[in-house]
């Protein structure tokens, strides 16, 4: 039986054998480019057409898009990373944490200029160090927090929605009377993420960082904490969502709103193309302002950005085709296929033509677009601060353990100051 | 035969080589290196790995890249300002999994192997399908655990098959997976009913070698059933018993992929095991703490072993009584 009590021990050379056979099967060989994607709607198989026009182009080369689910980007690609194995461009959303792997195109590109005008403004969240003056990528799309409201519901129970600088207060008011009204199994839900947590804390007066510019839990994130948990034993929040998992693992609340069981959700802007296609005609709904606190109405800015990796057996190829998916026109298509906000300045300038969205995803966009001038700049360092996830992740595990009371607001709070800290101290070693 | 006979005829020459250059007496050396150096790779170094990941710090994967620092990762990991309290220690989470590991293998481990017992006893009569029941037991043994763990989190979700059966009777939907012990009690009714099959069958095969003779010499005595059970079935059954306790236990302690997938270790950390906490620290969280883990997965090993040698003794205890007996 000896064998058995070393298996856990076993796990690192596992993981190595295991990088090393896949690497194998996946090595791309010369004018081949592996494209790690991941989808919220319909973003990879978007990719794979262009995919195929770049191809007929430039029939020397072959793109393969491996789409996986987001948690292997999450959870695998890092390691893979780590090991030095990967493929040669990912969709990623960890934009800073990742970015001692980006690889440098900047020299595989046909015009550097048009890069600088049309990507420069988000260029530096993808830089390892700052100033950095090279092009690792670009962003696929800018991405903002915000709720989505199930307006059907509210116009059943006759309760008129809470204008565009109401308090999360009064939203979970309004919302707890839909809900009671119309027999709603709750009144919000957020998703299970540090990061979509992050927007009503700063709104709430969370500073995130202290005067040294590390990470602090003040007034503000503890208020957030309570409240959040206190809406979980009232039942204003859906418990699954966030008591439906352990540890910090990521889950949406999106599926809860399609399927009519909360009034509210707290999500973000890439979902509208999935509410657009599962909800249909099933009930009206509609993105609204982020809620205010006391300090802001503000959500998180983010996005997905497209970025070669060092990693990549064709790094020539590589450039040429990400210089192709950022032109201006496959860029336009993307965006407007994928219904997603556009970080290309010009694009953004001239406006995308949303073809195939319906007014109600259309509206959508417009109102996310809107909030980005209310988003705080604390959210912007938030978003490009590189151990984020120091906070996010043990906010999402210890604010859990508070609402199914395995501890208390107070010993969660203390919890996760002190991960934070542990978390940072190894990430700086 | 005539094959097997050609193949080694081909191999004499290099077996004739070895003995000449190695000797006679080291010539051993030479059928089982192949065996060692498998051994080796796949299971030697894998435990150096982890001893220098669990000497290291950083978030680095490459062991040469890591800074080395000593016992630091078990220092954390064991940091407590009161040993009976666990949220006062620094990694409570780690304590926590320690602690439902033991409560889980305990009540798991004593449930699967009674009613694994019962099972088999029942199965060893001659009941009318016995062919049929032995299939039906046995079945979700062949289940892969995730495929397991998803038909049991369809029928126990919110909005799953049991609570739409409580609605349509008019009662209120039961937090099965979202309330602390509703959760804990699923996953082991869950892991006993994956696993239950295997051991019945191991119980089986032992309560068929019991010589009938036994039996009919007990009935002749007038022996009560439960005297013979007692007397009998049970004395003779202990080694098949120690086995399925001790490999039950060692799967109990490793439990990981059903809970993952059914109650992800949630809610909170009720259903969190040692091994989630290790595969969590290790490579779930997007700040990887290896060091944490190996060092947590280290300490899984020696309770892993310490529960190796108790089934080592026992199995020796066992063989001694038998032949004493």
């Amino acid at each position: 039986m000896k064998h058995t009590a070393f298996h856990v021990s076993a796990l690192p050379l596992a993981l190595f054998v295991t990088m090393g056979l896949s690497t194998t099967v996946s090595n791309a060989h010369a004018g081949e480019v592996r494209v790690m994607c991941y989808q919220d709607g319909i973003e990879c198989d978007v990719t794979a057409e262009i995919a195929r026009k770049f191809e007929s182009l430039n029939p020397a080369t072959k793109i393969v898009i491996d789409t996986v689910p987001y948690k292997t980007i999450v959870e695998q690609l890092p390691v893979q990373l780590a090991a030095g194995q990967g493929p040669d461009i990912a969709r990623v959303t960890d934009l800073g944490g990742l970015s001692k792997y980006y690889l440098d195109i900047s020299s595989g590109l046909k015009d550097r200029k048009y890069w600088d005008s049309n990507f420069g403004a988000t260029a530096s969240w993808l830089a390892p160090t700052p100033g950095d003056k090279g092009v690792y990528g670009f962003m696929s799309q800018l991405t903002m927090t915000g709720p989505y409201v199930n307006k059907t519901l509210f116009e059943q129970a006759k309760v008129a929605l809470p204008g565009s600088k109401a308090t999360w207060d009064e939203w979970a008011a309004a919302a707890n009377k839909v809900a009671k009204a119309t027999q709603t199994k709750a009144a919000m839900a957020w998703d299970r993420s540090g990061h979509r947590f992050a927007g009503p804390a700063i709104s709430n007066g969370a500073a995130i960082f202290d005067a040294q510019g590390e990470l602090t839990i003040d007034a503000g994130y503890k208020n957030t904490v309570n409240k959040f948990v206190a809406w979980h034993k009232d039942g204003t929040m859906l418990k699954e969502v966030w008591a439906g998992s352990g540890g910090s693992t990521y889950a949406d609340s999106i599926g809860e709103f399609i399927n009519g069981n909360v009034v509210m959700v707290l999500s973000g802007s890439w979902q509208i193309n999935r509410l657009q296609k599962d909800v249909g005609t099933k009930f009206d709904w509609s993105a609204v302002p982020n809620p205010c606190g006391a300090s802001a109405c503000s959500g998180i800015p983010g996005g997905a950005a497209w970025v070669a990796l060092k990693t990549s057996k064709s790094p020539k190829e590589t450039a040429a085709f990400l210089d192709f998916m950022a032109t201006e026109a496959n860029y336009s298509e993307f965006a407007s296929r994928t219904s997603n906000i556009p970080a290309h300045a010009g694009l953004a300038k001239k406006g995308i033509n949303y073809a195939s969205a319906q007014p109600g995803a259309k509206a959508a966009l417009g109102t996310f677009s809107a909030g980005v001038a209310s988003l705080s700049p604390t959210a912007y360092k938030f978003q490009g601060y590189k151990y984020n996830r120091a906070i996010m992740l043990p906010t999402v595990a210890r604010v859990t353990q508070a609402l199914v009371g395995e501890i208390s607001s107070d010993e969660a709070l203390n919890k996760i100051n002190a991960d934070m800290h542990d978390a940072v101290k190894q990430a700086q070693k | 035969m005539r094959f097997i006979g050609f193949f080694f005829d081909l191999l004499e020459p290099l077996f004739k080589f070895a003995q000449k250059w190695l000797g006679i007496e080291r010539l051993g050396w030479f059928f089982v290196g192949p065996n060692l150096l498998v051994f080796g790779v796949f299971t030697f170094l894998p435990i150096v790995i982890n001893v220098i990941y669990a000497v290291t710090g950083g978030v680095q994967l490459i062991p040469f890249d890591r800074p080395y620092t000593g016992a630091e990762n078990f220092q954390i990991l064991f940091e407590c300002r009161n040993y009976f309290d666990i949220q006062s220690c620094r990694k409570d989470v780690f304590w926590r999994a320690i602690f439902n590991t033991a409560k889980f293998s305990v009540i798991q481990v004593a449930l699967m192997v009674f009613f694994s017992l019962v099972t088999a006893l029942v199965l060893n009569r001659k009941i009318i399908g016995r062919g049929f029941w032995r299939g039906v037991f046995f079945y979700p043994v062949l289940l892969s655990p995730v495929v397991v763990a998803l038909v049991w989190k369809w029928l126990l979700q919110s909005q799953g098959v049991f609570n739409a059966l409580l609605v349509g009777a008019g009662q209120t939907p039961i937090e099965w997976l979202t309330n602390s012990q509703w959760a804990f009690f699923w996953t082991i009714f869950v892991s006993i009913w994956a696993h239950m099959g295997f051991y019945t069958l191991i119980l089986l095969a032992g309560l068929q070698a019991i010589p009938k003779d036994l039996y009919e010499a007990a009935l002749m005595d007038k022996a009560s059933p439960l005297r013979t059970l007692w007397r009998i079935t049970l004395p003779l059954l202990m080694p098949n018993l120690i086995v399925v306790l001790v490999l039950a236990m060692i799967r109990a302690v490793q439990v990981f992929d059903e809970v993952f997938v059914l109650t992800g270790g949630g809610p909170g950390s009720a259903t969190t095991f040692i091994v989630q906490f290790i595969y969590q620290t290790g490579f779930a969280e997007q700040i990887h703490l290896y060091g944490l883990a190996a060092a947590a997965s280290l300490t899984l090993a020696l309770g892993l072993i310490a529960l190796t040698l108790v089934q080592l003794k026992l199995t020796r205890a066992n063989d001694v009584g038998q032949k004493t007996r």
